[in-house]
């Protein structure tokens, strides 16, 4: 399955990604609509920083996921494309999702008590918070391919190249 | 997305995607998505802990570093826009006020007195004692004044207490708006910006219509210092659009906004026709003009515009310009390295403005006839190295009346009414033949298809049987679509405007109507429209912010735009802007600016990027300002 992967050498802290995240799950589609809609939509991924660096947090859709293992509700599932997503109607707004997840990155809506987490923007056909990265720190691709790219960069760096 | 309204930019932009050139349109979509936090104008850079953002879904952090809310950052930011465009514009003034001394005092010979009855008319609105002085004497009190307007002084700017109506210099007094000083108005803003100042949004934003109004200022002092030294426009007719380049012409392109060069450049070009012809030119030396200096030179000499604002690019794709002469302002910088794709020339002038990749020949009005030779003499010589298999003129060109300043209008008014001239133009909107008058003014904007709200809305509008006044690249995209002409007016006004329109060019002895759309200048003129209705709030013993005046921007782009529309609304109009400034990630700045400040100045802010219900909405608040003086 295609997943977001980060460079962390390019990410800027800007977070245009979590603005076009939050924008992506809003009734409105777009900036200025969405800033008045109440609840407030919610963005789905974090910016942290750790030792200097700046660190966007996704869900990394595990599996098998710790959340939705632990789900008592049974509100979270795997979709066809392998994302970890939740139906709104079962979710009891318990949090034990964010309790178990390794990278903190299940939110809560508190005014309609949701968990709110990536749902890789079911229906787009890239994530919006890769869409909207102006570094291209942010990749919508499958592991391996991922992988190919950062071992093609390690070898021109072996080789004294360019990469 | 389309790229333009305008034949000659598509058929431009056709050769620029076959040759793969860039231009700003494939820059801007290289820049999207663009940054949320500067589109809502949360995000302060004003000292070195930040740059500091403010979450607009409430998620995040709701406060800068030092404490500074949504509501401070995003009226800060404006106002610094706000300060920026008046530096610009009154930079612009200064210029001219420096120019008109040296004239004064016989240190530029190329730039004699050639308005004098306006030098006159100045220095009288101003308090000046003429009795008995020489032009030269008078010229240098206009000019001492002027220099004297940018410092901080005990007094108001003259230029902006003089030419608003008494009950606006009343409500500048009450608000604590009145700028004692141009220069003094622009630091104050950067001073109370700055790391913990000035918190307060709406103390801010008083602070923003005060450095405003120090625009409004520079502006009508632009206008006044160029008129004076290069004569006052009066009706003229000419052609626009990049079909007025020519196969087998030198063609110059004027650009910017400054008439202290491209003035004289006008005045010498014919000179060297010979010069030309000799390198092969059979049509000699042919100037256009681009933008604001092009708008300059139309209203002054008649000189066609080739293209403005968001297409200037697309004159050097052409591949027959030869030189493009810059002074300053909306001078986008790719045009060096674009430059270097053709023969063409791009020849830089001030010391201000600099690009890199240019042809820098400083400019000083000590020698000015000296360099407008040598700068045209430089397009003699690219001319040679045109490489003809590169030439694409396009074929679109439209005939254009421009030279609409208030003395003209006026004037025409003056042939049906000599006694009264506002009389018939009053006596009009009295009948309701003409609804209101609405000023367009402002650029071209990427994020909109070129002119496309314009066209919507003076067609609109006209139908509405308001009048059209239009300056600035607003201005410059009318005349490129054939709306400065007698046929648009057949074409386009309602009944009540097209009677009026006819009747004023039956009078000054035109075969048809007047245009549609009546030219008044550049950016900086925008005061000649303000004059002219502070003359009809006078004539009527009202103020400005009852008339059924209202202002548009349809599709701005540079903080000059932001500053004139603050003065638009401090003036008491209902001003249109047609795109989002960075406002939004304060709903109360926003609340301000469209709403509450009609209580204040009577003129308020409406934003719309719809043309069809913005010009609705302009009409309507038309209607409210005519229910309001019972018409």
């Amino acid at each position: 399955m295609k997943e977001v992967f980060v460079h962390l050498n390019k990410c800027q802290g800007c977070r245009s990604c979590q603005l076009a995240c939050a924008v992506a799950h809003s009734e409105s589609k777009n900036l200025f609509g969405a800033l008045a809609e109440t609840p407030a939509p919610r963005y789905r991924l974090y910016l942290e920083q750790g030792d200097g660096v700046k660190v966007p947090l996704t869900c990394r859709h595990c599996d098998p996921a710790p959340c939705l293992e632990a789900c008592i509700a049974g509100a979270l599932y795997r979709d066809e494309r392998g994302a970890v997503r939740r139906w709104e109607e079962r979710c009891v707004g318990c949090w034990t999702c964010i309790m178990v997840c390794p990278y903190g990155v299940v939110g809560r809506e508190k005014e309609r008590k949701l968990a709110v987490k990536c749902d890789l923007c079911h229906g787009l056909e890239v994530p919006a918070c890769v869409q909207a990265c102006p570094t291209k720190a942010l990749v919508y691709a499958e592991a391996e391919s991922f992988g190919a790219e950062i071992r093609k960069s390690a070898a021109g760096v072996i080789i004294g190249g360019k990469g | 997305m389309e790229k333009s309204k305008d034949l000659a930019s598509r058929a431009m932009l056709k050769v620029a995607e076959s040759q793969e050139l860039s231009t700003i349109w494939d820059r801007f979509a290289a820049q999207t998505p663009q940054c949320g936090f500067g589109e809502l104008g949360t995000c302060c850079r004003n000292c070195l802990q930040g740059p500091c953002r403010i979450d607009p879904f409430g998620e995040g952090a709701t406060l800068g570093a030092c404490g500074a809310s949504a509501d401070t950052i995003v009226a800060r930011n404006l106002i610094r826009a706000i300060a920026a465009g008046t530096a610009a514009h009154s930079g612009h003034a200064k210029h001219l006020a420096h120019t008109l001394l040296k004239s004064a005092e016989g240190r530029a010979p190329d730039y004699p007195v050639k308005d004098e009855a306006k030098l006159r008319g100045v220095a009288q609105r101003l308090g000046l004692a003429t009795e008995g002085k020489s032009t030269s004497e008078i010229a240098h009190q206009v000019a001492a004044a002027a220099l004297a307007d940018f410092s901080e002084k005990e007094t108001p700017v003259a230029w902006a207490a003089t030419n608003v109506t008494q009950g606006r210099v009343e409500t500048f007094l009450k608000y604590g708006v009145v700028p004692t000083g141009i220069d003094a108005a622009i630091a104050e803003v950067m001073h109370r910006t700055n790391y913990g100042v000035d918190a307060d949004p709406v103390n801010l934003l008083l602070g923003g219509v005060k450095c405003a109004l120090a625009d409004f200022a520079g502006c009508a002092m632009g206008t006044d210092l160029a008129d004076i030294l290069f004569g006052t426009p009066k009706p003229v007719v000419s052609r626009a659009n990049l079909g007025v380049l020519k196969a087998d012409a030198v063609n110059i392109g004027l650009h910017g906004h400054s008439p202290i060069l491209s003035d004289i450049i006008a005045q010498v070009a014919h000179e060297l026709d010979g010069e030309a012809r000799a390198a092969g030119a059979a049509a000699g030396i042919n100037l256009v003009g681009i933008c604001c200096t092009g708008n300059e030179v139309l209203m002054r000499h008649g000189i066609p515009s080739a293209t403005h604002s968001v297409s200037q690019e697309l004159a050097i794709i052409t591949g027959a310009l030869d030189a493009m002469v810059v002074d300053y302002q909306c001078i986008m910088p790719s045009l060096a390295p674009l430059a270097e794709c053709f023969h063409t020339r791009l020849i830089t002038t001030m010391p201000i403005a600099k690009i890199p990749g240019a042809t820098h020949i400083e400019f000083t009005e000590e020698k000015a006839g000296q360099a407008a030779r040598e700068i045209i003499r430089l397009g003699i010589e690219a001319f040679k190295k045109r490489d003809s298999s590169k030439v694409n003129i396009p074929d679109h060109q439209s005939v254009a009346m421009a030279g609409f300043s208030t003395e003209a209008i006026v004037g025409a008014l003056a042939l049906l009414n000599k006694d009264d001239p506002l009389k018939p133009l009053i006596d009009n909107i009295v009948a309701g033949n003409i609804l209101g008058v609405c000023l367009f003014a402002g650029c071209n904007n990427v994020r909109v298809p070129q002119d496309e709200n314009l066209l919507v809305m003076v067609k609109a509008l006209a139908r509405e049987n308001v009048l059209i006044l239009a300056t600035g690249c607003a201005a410059g995209a009318f005349t490129r679509h054939g709306l400065l002409t007698s046929e648009a007016t057949n074409e386009y006004a309602g009944e009540g405007l097209k009677a009026v329109l006819t009747a004023l060019g039956q009078a000054v002895g035109l075969p048809g109507p007047l245009p549609l759309v009546l030219h008044m200048g550049s950016c900086v003129d925008n005061t000649r429209a303000a004059q002219v209705a502070v003359a009809v709030a006078n004539r009527l013993g009202v103020d400005l912010d009852k008339l059924p005046v209202v202002a548009s921007a349809p599709e701005p782009t540079t903080e000059k735009a932001i500053a004139i529309g603050t003065w638009a609304v401090a003036a008491g109009l209902p001003t249109h802007v047609g795109v989002i400034p960075p406002v939004l990630g304060s709903p109360l700045v926003a609340k301000v600016l469209t709403q509450d400040v009609k209580g204040l100045f009577g003129g308020y802010f409406l934003v719309d990027t719809d043309p069809v219900t913005s010009a609705q909405k302009l009409v309507e608040a038309i209607r409210e300002r005519r229910a309001g003086l019972g018409l």
